[in-house]
């Protein structure tokens, strides 16, 4: 407890001292890496901790990204006050998803939810009247942005916007980090992994099954909605295109480069998702206009991480059984 | 009481020597020495947990031993499932193994796998020991009784025309009549020259039908002889027919 | 009433290429218990190693078996070396593997191909015929041929060959496979080897009227996995059936009712997957309850 404890306050520390030495792009390229982090954290509770396997976190993404900014757009509401509405929504239509998603299991419910992320962009072009179509909604200007994307004054400081937006992210990043720890920690999150490691002993143990498997259906797309919130807050702006099926096939490479299931690789999953795309452009001979190889490379490194992960969990688990009595 | 009840190891068609096995941290056999002559009608016999169902496990090559296990008196290393059943080994495990999805005709040419085609002769033959299976031929297996899915399992065991037939507890679960049913088609099958080796926590049920027999405990065989003297000694009496 | 018609021809014609990539999900389900979310991109990639020997001078059917072949030893080296390790883990990995492999063969086709559209010159003409008003070509009768031959020979190789009982066996319960002498590595190797080769059916009766690029079964995957969720995942001749079926419900939905139009046909695809598995997961022709818990 103590290491975990000592590792949070380097991290935040790391957190506090990072935009300094950074350029300014290099801030808001973080700062999404912070909303990313935000989705995986839900993503690690769904599918880490209640076993539910879900290929359509980007759906909820895009439910908290588009009611930030047709709050943001067409209600005159400050961007800073979507963020729990976003959360409301997601969480709530999670809720709601996690009702069906009980009858389903294993490949099925990753199939549905496959489903639910590609159908999503043609969802969105449709009901074009409410979400601008394929064209979008631009937050970029708009009254209701916090420093009208220029600049911030907190507490006597100035900060350019991508400074602000990095801290934004982050803040909440760390709060529902601890939160998430917190839950997990407690009784829900012993609940929920009970229900994953075998649904038989669970019930037996007077487990509400069902309860908690939705509960971490509408928690972990909560935290989703936040994440697209701040996703379309810092972009500044929302189509059908910044949701595509990829960033929901993403987010799982994420959970899993993450160890899915623990929340502390998440921050690692969410800068792969950011920085692969760069570090592929760096090996020369590779054309960076296609995207070719930068996919080839996501999806190798997700069957190679596959393939290690049970290797290497058994080798954390020797390195870690110090002492105990091996028998020849 | 011997060790070693069969008649010598110039003609077993079967033997263990020192045959340990584990799973995991767990020691299910230490040391299992036993010889089964061909033709012979053996059962094996034990408390829970006394490591029956390994032993024959360690013979189909269904999990990782130490020490021999012997066919026709030569070493087999590296047993698989799949290699010892082509060696004429046939192993019906504990719940019979039916494939409850295909149909029992399907189950039937499964058992068939290590001859070259499906002969309709023993086909036949078996719907002749069991004339139930005949009327029951296109159903799914897994809609059968218990007791017709234990005949269905030796039926599959007839049709690879085995040359040891192991079964891993056939009376469990089964009713009185049906067990008696079995039995005497096993009776009939070892009459007619097939080895076999039968493990059974209902000891009186197998010292009756077979010839010969061990007692294993933890993993070790402490008593091995003739069917009818060990139906007489006292301490088998006492710990396993229970007078 | 023309138009009805032609709805329902068209229909037709496209559920035949659902049907026979659903042909491949089902192999693939039935005999290692995999969805394989990969299918359609390893679809296409067969149908681009046949456009590559065709662009070197290939004849189509020389071409087509040369890649059948290639096919059938690339999908059971995927199996053998790819899915193997972590088949009987959680199905979370699993999943998540067939995912990956879905990325990398998409990435890969990009990259070596490009994503610009390329014409693809089936067996097939696609010149358009009409008869009484109703317009089709020879191609679109070629894919529903070939998908009902298809079950055709994949009924006849379950149910009557000693290697369709092997296949099965070794499906339903490979512990008592293996006691039955029955090789299960190498059925499950041959199980995806097979589904790989009606994969490359499939993208090679697709090409022609969807044309060769990377994401050409992008949305076909949903679209066939509706086709063989509402046959029933283990129904070869359910997957074609339900193909087609889909094929024609999808056109006629977005011809007659307004709303839907053309834009939804892949939300009114999922409505087909969540209704059946919700309201009956077997489908129209499954035996046996669909493992759900």
């Amino acid at each position: 407890m103590r290491v975990k404890l000592i590792a949070f306050g380097l991290g935040v520390a790391a957190l506090i001292v990072l935009p300094f030495p950074l350029s300014d792009f290099h801030t808001v390229q973080l700062a999404t890496v912070g909303a990313y982090f935000i989705a995986i954290l839900g993503l690690d509770v769904l599918t880490g901790h209640s076993g539910q396997i879900s290929l359509g976190h980007g759906a909820f993404m895009a439910v908290g990204g588009y009611t930030t900014a047709i709050l943001m757009s067409e209600h005159g509401v400050r961007d800073l006050w979507t963020i729990p509405l976003a959360a409301l929504v997601a969480g709530g239509i999670g809720l709601l998803a996690g009702i069906p998603a009980l009858r389903l299991s294993g490949f099925y419910l990753a199939l549905a939810t496959f489903g639910i992320a590609v159908v999503l962009p043609t969802i969105l072009k449709k009901f074009d009247g409410l979400t601008g179509g394929s064209t979008g909604i631009t937050l970029f200007g708009k009254p209701t942005q916090t420093g009208h994307g220029f600049q911030v004054t907190i507490l006597g400081r100035h900060l350019t916007n991508n400074q602000w937006l990095y801290a934004l992210t982050w803040t909440i990043g760390v709060v529902l980090f601890v939160v998430v720890w917190l839950l997990l920690d407690s009784r829900f999150g012993r609940s929920l992994r009970a229900v994953r490691d075998s649904e038989l002993a669970a019930a037996a143990a007077g487990v509400n099954r069902s309860t908690y498997k939705v509960a971490a259906f509408g928690v972990s797309a909560a935290f989703a909605g936040v994440g697209g919130a701040l996703l379309a807050i810092n972009v500044a702006y929302v189509s059908p295109d910044t949701f595509p099926i990829q960033l929901s096939l993403y987010l799982l490479v994420g959970a899993v480069v993450g160890f899915y299931g623990s929340i502390w690789g998440a921050v690692i999953g969410a800068l792969l998702i950011q920085f692969l795309p760069d570090l592929v452009h760096q090996v020369p001979h590779i054309d960076d206009k296609q995207a070719g190889p930068t996919t080839f490379f996501f999806g190798v490194v997700l069957i190679v991480l596959m393939l290690l992960l049970p290797l290497a969990l058994r080798v954390a688990a020797l390195l870690t059984n110090r002492g105990y009595p091996r028998a020849q | 009481m011997s060790r070693s009840a069969g008649c010598g190891s110039d003609l077993s068609i079967l033997e263990l020597r020192g045959v340990a096995a584990r799973y995991g941290e767990i020691r299910a056999l230490h040391d299992v020495t036993l010889a089964v002559a061909e033709g012979d009608f053996v059962a094996i016999l034990g408390a829970n947990g006394a490591g029956k169902t390994t032993t024959l496990r360690a013979v189909s090559g269904t999990v990782k031993t130490t020490g021999d296990v012997l066919l026709d008196g030569s070493k087999v290393f590296r047993r698989t499932p799949e290699g010892m059943a082509r060696r004429g080994v046939a192993h019906v495990p504990e719940g019979r193994g039916t494939f409850s999805a295909l149909s029992v005709l399907d189950n039937l040419r499964l058992g068939a796998w290590v001859q070259r085609g499906v002969s309709q002769r023993d086909l036949a033959h078996v719907f002749e020991f069991f004339p139930r299976l005949y009327e029951r031929r296109e159903q799914q297996a897994g809609t059968l009784s218990g007791g017709e899915q234990q005949m269905l399992a030796l039926g599959r065991a007839m049709m690879a025309k085995p040359r040891v037939l192991l079964l891993d507890e056939p009376s469990l679960g089964l009713a009185p009549l049906v067990v008696r049913e079995i039995f005497g088609a096993l009776r009939l099958m070892n009459e007619s020259g097939m080895t076999i080796v039968v493990v059974e926590q209902n000891a009186s049920l197998a010292l009756r039908a077979a010839k010969h027999a061990y007692v294993l405990e933890t993993g070790r065989v402490v008593l091995g002889g003739v069917a009818s003297d060990l139906q007489a000694n006292e301490s088998v009496r006492r710990s396993y027919l229970g007078y | 009433m023309a138009n009805f018609v032609q709805q329902v021809v068209s229909g037709l014609a496209s559920g035949g290429i659902y049907g026979s990539l659903a042909l491949a999900l089902v192999l693939i389900h039935r005999s290692t218990g995999v969805l394989n979310f990969a299918q359609g991109e390893l679809a296409t990639l067969s149908a681009f190693i046949c456009w590559t020997l065709m662009d070197h001078g290939w004849g189509f059917w020389t071409a087509f078996g040369v890649t059948i072949v290639l096919s059938f030893v690339g999908g059971a080296a995927i199996q053998q070396v790819i899915i193997r390790p972590i088949q009987d883990g959680p199905v979370l990995g699993v999943v998540i593997l067939t995912i990956g492999l879905l990325i990398a063969v998409n990435g890969l086709m990009t990259w070596i191909w490009g994503g610009a559209a390329r014409q693809f010159d089936g067996p097939f003409s696609t010149e358009p015929i009409t008869v009484g008003g109703v317009a089709f070509s020879k191609q679109d009768i070629g894919v529903i041929a070939v998908s009902l031959v298809s079950v055709l020979l994949i009924g006849l190789l379950f149910a009557r060959t000693k290697l369709g009982l092997g296949l099965r066996a070794a499906a339903v319960n490979p512990v008592e496979a293996r006691l039955t002498a029955v090789r299960v590595p190498a059925m499950l190797a041959v199980g995806w080897g097979l589904a790989a080769v009606l994969g490359a059916v499939a993208g090679v009766l697709a090409a022609p009227s969807l044309f060769l690029e990377p994401n050409m079964m992008r949305t076909v995957l949903l679209y066939a996995f509706a086709a063989a969720v509402l046959g029933g995942m283990d129904s070869p001749i359910g997957a074609v059936i339900g193909g087609l079926v889909l094929g024609v419900l999808l056109n006629l939905v977005g011809t007659y009712v307004e709303w839907v139009g053309g834009e939804l046909r892949l939300a009114v695809a999922l409505a087909v997957i969540l209704g059946v598995l919700i309201v009956r997961p077997s489908g129209l022709f499954g035996r046996a309850a669909v493992r759900r818990v």
